[in-house]
């Protein structure tokens, strides 16, 4: 009972693998429908399946593929030719056999159907030439003329390709022609007596009918046709010498042919060769279940740890010892561990096509079920990616690709009136790049129109106009990814049903990806899908912080900053609550890894705590992370040696991170090395914490946290949704706000510009002012830049100064800047202890107060406009074909 | 339940069903967690796998050990999940099926008291059934 479910198991599988060749082929076969060897291999997967099912006695099964071979059949001899209307029944014949061994799947036995549309269907469209059959028309056009019910001539397909050779031999008198593969190298299959009588009857049945046998069931091509094929000899030799055969020639074929001079010994080498590479793709691969691949991964995992401590343990010992053999086996066992590593990485890989390959189908339905005319391109199908991996991007990769078909791509009509070609482009690319693997999906559609989605954003509350006021259009677009939105503008049955894109974006993250979409109203959009390679091992970045060590993956750090020294004193801003590093002229939030932990007191001022001079810079060589010393007790080993004096003056880095298209810095006391991780998922109890990715080894078998970097932005109000949360310490009477940075206009009076709106801070010379039409300009980046004597706008008279520097504030909205130019830099804060009372005047919204002073609040949308009334509108022509979204909720 | 693997915590002795006990671990480093309820000491290296330790002495509610002594790690497995119990030092397993099973008596601190199935008179002092379903289960993340 057991053998047969396994046989059926078998068949399964092999069935539903080779009906995805089918769909491939089919589709393949209407852009091309004069390929013969396309035709070919439809006929023998049917055929395979039909023989298969009929030895199983899934009679339902059979007759439909007997019914759809036959007309396969006539197709292939070139009796009919394949429109669309065939290509159609075939797809509907091999949807309805894959129902079929859905239902045995399921139940173990055929389940009841009425068949008997489709098969008059697949039936009649075998009619229009009613041409005899010509059977006997050679060797390779083996004949459709097996009849209903005549599962005799099915059977053999089981043992398909050794059936056909066992066919010859045992059967020769009847079937002079199967000189095939079996045959011509030693006859292994002949060997066998029971595949011997299982081919050898039904063959002679067959050949009753004027039919040869080997040919339907052998997917290996014959060596004389391929000979012929190939124009190394001519289809008479071949004839010649499969008569001398039929005689009592035991030689092969390609023997006989060289010696009567009708080949070349090199023509039928190089004829075996391509017989063989059809059969070595069989040969050469075996079928594993994938629980045993994952086990194996998780084994190897375990492997790579154990190595990793002991290659640690060892340098730790390597002054003590001077068992240099022991060193060198670890060396070996090292090296062999890695290659083991990425062997099983590898046999987990699949390539990208696994999931793409359904693709073209589902396009071709969609298209015709929406009216559009599609053309599918793929590019990059080879790109391979882990297994589970590609399993979780399956679904919201076909969600992207029902929608760009569906909403991305119009009409015939209206792409004809858009001055395109009716046949839309959907193009898929995959690539790696950076130890990742990106999918785009392109279409060459309408596009997005960002205004349509700022409005149903609205209209759904999602966001508010404030919100969208300083969205950039990429940012509006992106909004689709929001819950709860959908641009139900057109409600179909393919799509705006079921999963929207939030699940799409909810996925990908889930797996650690990202998903991002640009568009361009009427030329289309992109749709791009960043991967990770493999959810098991990652690299990452050690750090240490307050004595402990932490991991950062890698794919979200950026940089790394050494606080030390004046780098330190001049790179960070005076702050109070949110501190910020000027990198290279960019504003950077930082947070701190210790207080973010709860490790330290929240207010703990950042600056005090930076150097003087550089801590111990010792503290930074990776070898303190291989240097375990004093294992076994806490503190831990390895930890970073610049923290005990933490109090004092001390060293620190800047982890540069790159989260929800935010950057930050991570302040954190040292920075370790980089290596590779297991990771690992974290217990129940601490599931809770989001900071935590999970946990992992080190090579001394410490356990460390895996630190989220999303999470931390969040946490630490970087991000701009967060002005709601408030830190757990204090809930005090505080209001956050969106930060701001506080200057000095003039005298002792202040402002204060939201950090939203400030793009760059810059110090100009004096000098370098020029004047055009009465304004103000610099020359800056390429452009001219229009200043803004902040003092002057709010009315406060002062001498302007005529040599040294001025500070700049600059703002930038696509190719355009303004630079407000101001006495001081002074502060960025995010607290504000009072709420902003109404002031009457020019340009500003009002007035906080800041620490304890109070600081006008500068509304630049009027500022900008006072130095260039054209700003905005210009930036939206020049900018990106988005802007006059901008421009109409900045009105 | 007839057989309780037994530890001591403070100057309780207790015992759970020795069915839920994987094993019994001297340890070794224990990261701690930041921002992690109180009750959790922290994260171990388990032969590669990694395990969350429960300080069970902060669960019951005990002062901390004013002891030096390393303190053992009794591996349960609930739910299929192994979690560590932290404990001052490991008994034996004892046989309890004769012993007589009572209530646990009011003497026994009241957060103690909620944690337990019972307890078992043993002839010199008492041995407190764990439950370890609870003890696990109410730990805030």
């Amino acid at each position: 009972m057991e053998a047969i479910d396994e046989i059926v198991a078998e068949f399964l599988v092999e069935s539903y693998e080779n009906l995805d060749q089918l769909d491939r082929d089919l589709l393949e076969l209407e852009q091309h429908p004069g390929s013969r060897d396309l035709l070919a291999s439809v006929f023998r997967t049917i055929h395979t399946i039909k023989g298969t099912s009929g030895f199983l006695a899934f009679h339902r099964l059979e007759k439909i593929t007997h019914i759809g071979e036959n007309l396969l059949s006539r197709l292939r001899d070139g009796h009919i030719a394949l429109t669309e209307e065939r290509a159609s029944a075939l797809l509907k014949m091999v949807d309805t056999v894959r129902d079929v061994l859905t239902g045995i799947e399921r139940t173990g036995a055929e389940v009841e159907g009425d068949d008997s549309a489709l098969l008059s269907l697949l039936s009649s469209l075998r009619e229009d030439s009613q041409a005899a059959e010509k059977p006997a028309e050679g060797a390779a056009e083996a004949a459709p003329a097996a009849e209903p019910g005549n599962s005799g001539e099915a059977a053999p397909a089981e043992t398909a390709e050794d059936g056909a050779a066992a066919g010859a031999t045992g059967d020769s008198g009847a079937d002079g022609t199967s000189e095939d593969a079996g045959a011509e190298d030693g006859s292994a299959a002949g060997n066998d007596p029971a595949a011997g009588d299982a081919a050898g009857n039904p063959a002679g049945d067959a050949g009753d009918a004027g039919n040869p046998a080997g040919e339907p069931a052998a997917p290996t091509p014959q060596l004389g046709q391929v000979l012929v094929d190939s124009g190394a000899t001519t289809p008479d030799a071949v004839e010649i010498a499969r008569m001398e055969q039929g005689l009592g020639d035991k030689r092969p074929i390609g023997n006989i042919l060289v010696e009567h001079g009708s080949t070349t010994p090199a023509a039928v080498e190089s004829a075996l060769e391509s017989q063989g590479s059809a059969r070595s793709v069989v040969d050469s691969s075996v079928r594993v279940d994938v629980e045993l691949l994952d086990s194996l991964m998780r084994l190897v995992g375990e492997l790579v740890l154990a190595r990793n401590q002991l290659v640690s343990r060892l340098d730790e010992e390597q002054d003590s010892s001077k068992d240099s053999s022991l060193a060198r086996s670890a060396q070996r066992l090292s090296l062999v561990t890695s290659e083991l590593q990425e062997q099983v990485m590898k046999t987990r890989m699949q390539p990208v096509d696994a999931v793409w390959s359904k693709m073209p189908r589902v396009v071709r339905d969609l298209a015709h079920q929406c009216g559009r005319q599609v053309r599918l391109e793929m590019e990059g199908r080879e790109t391979e990616l882990d297994r589970s991996v590609l399993e979780a991007i399956k679904d919201p990769l076909t969600h992207l690709i029902r929608n760009a078909v569906d909403h991305g791509i119009e009409e015939p009509e209206a792409r004809t009136a858009a001055g395109k070609p009716a046949e839309g482009v959907l193009r898929l690319r995959a690539y790696h790049e950076a130890g990742q693997v990106h999918l785009e999906i392109i279409d060459d559609g309408a596009g997005i129109n960002p205004e349509a989605i700022a409005a149903k954003a609205v209209e759904r509350g999602l966001v508010t106009e404030g919100q969208l006021a300083s969205m950039s259009a990429r940012e509006v677009i992106n909004l689709i990814f929001l819950p709860g939105f959908s641009l139900a503008a057109k409600v179909t049955n393919v799509s705006g049903r079921g999963v929207g894109m939030d699940v799409v974006k909810t996925r990908i993250e889930g797996i650690g990806g990202s998903v991002d979409v640009t568009s361009k109203l009427g030329i289309g959009s992109t749709f791009r899908l960043t991967i990770p390679l493999t959810l098991a091992i990652i690299p990452a970045l050690t750090i240490g912080c307050a004595g402990r060590r932490y991991a950062v993956p890698q794919v979200s750090v950026l940089e790394l900053v050494r606080l030390s020294g004046e780098h330190a004193r001049g790179g960070i801003e005076l702050i109070s609550g949110a501190p910020v590093y000027r990198l290279r002229d960019m504003l950077l939030p930082l947070i701190r890894l210790d207080e973010q932990l709860g490790l330290v007191p929240a207010d703990a001022d950042i600056m005090s705590d930076l150097p003087g001079p550089a801590g111990p810079s010792g503290a930074a060589d990776p070898s303190g992370a291989a240097d375990p010393s004093g294992a076994g007790t806490s503190p831990e080993p390895g930890a970073p040696t610049g923290s005990g004096a933490s109090t004092g003056e001390r060293g620190g880095f800047i982890v540069v991170l790159h989260a929800e298209q935010q950057r930050f810095g991570l302040v954190v006391d040292d920075v370790l090395d980089t290596q590779e991780i297991v990771v690992k998922p974290l217990g129940r109890h601490l599931k809770g914490i989001p900071v935590y990715a999970g946990a992992t080894i080190l090579g001394d078998g410490t356990v460390v946290l895996i630190l989220d970097a999303a999470t931390l932005a969040r946490r630490s109000n970087v991000l701009a949704n967060t002005s709601a949360v408030t830190t757990e310490n204090d809930a005090d009477a505080v209001e956050l706000l969106d930060p701001v940075l506080v200057v000095e206009v003039t005298g002792d009076r202040r402002a204060a510009i939201p950090l939203e709106m400030v793009t760059r801070l810059e110090e100009i010379q004096v000098s370098a002012i020029e004047h055009v039409g009465g304004r103000e300009v610099v020359q800056y980046r390429g452009h001219i830049m229009p200043l803004v004597r902040l003092a002057t706008l709010l009315g406060a008279y002062t001498e302007p100064a005529t040599e040294g520097a001025l500070q700049l504030v600059v703002y930038t909205q696509g190719e355009r800047s303004v630079g407000f130019v101001v006495d001081r830099i002074l502060d960025i804060a995010t607290e504000r202890a009072d709420t902003r009372s109404d002031i009457d005047d020019h340009a500003l919204i009002g007035s906080v107060v800041v620490g304890d002073k109070v600081t006008e609040l500068l509304d630049v949308q009027s500022a900008v406009l006072s130095a260039d009334p054209h700003f905005y509108s210009q930036s939206a022509t020049s900018d990106t074909a988005f802007a006059p979204l901008s421009q109409e909720t900045y009105a | 339940m007839s057989q309780l693997s037994t530890f001591h915590v403070g100057k309780y002795l207790f015992g759970v069903d020795v069915a839920l006990v994987q094993e019994i671990v001297r340890l070794q480093q224990i990261t701690p967690v930041p921002l992690a309820a109180t009750e959790i000491a922290g994260l171990i290296n388990l032969r590669g796998e990694v395990l969350t330790a429960i300080d069970l002495r902060a669960r019951l509610g005990l002062p901390q050990s004013e002891s030096t002594r390393e303190q053992v790690n009794v591996v349960i497995r609930v739910d299929d999940e192994p979690v560590s119990l932290l404990v001052d030092e490991i008994g034996g397993v004892l046989e309890v099926s004769q012993v007589p099973f009572e209530q646990t008596p009011s003497t026994v601190d009241e957060k103690v008291r909620d944690l337990l199935l019972g307890a078992y008179t043993l002839p010199d002092r008492l041995l407190l059934s764990l439950n370890a379903h609870r003890v696990l289960h109410e730990v805030a993340a």
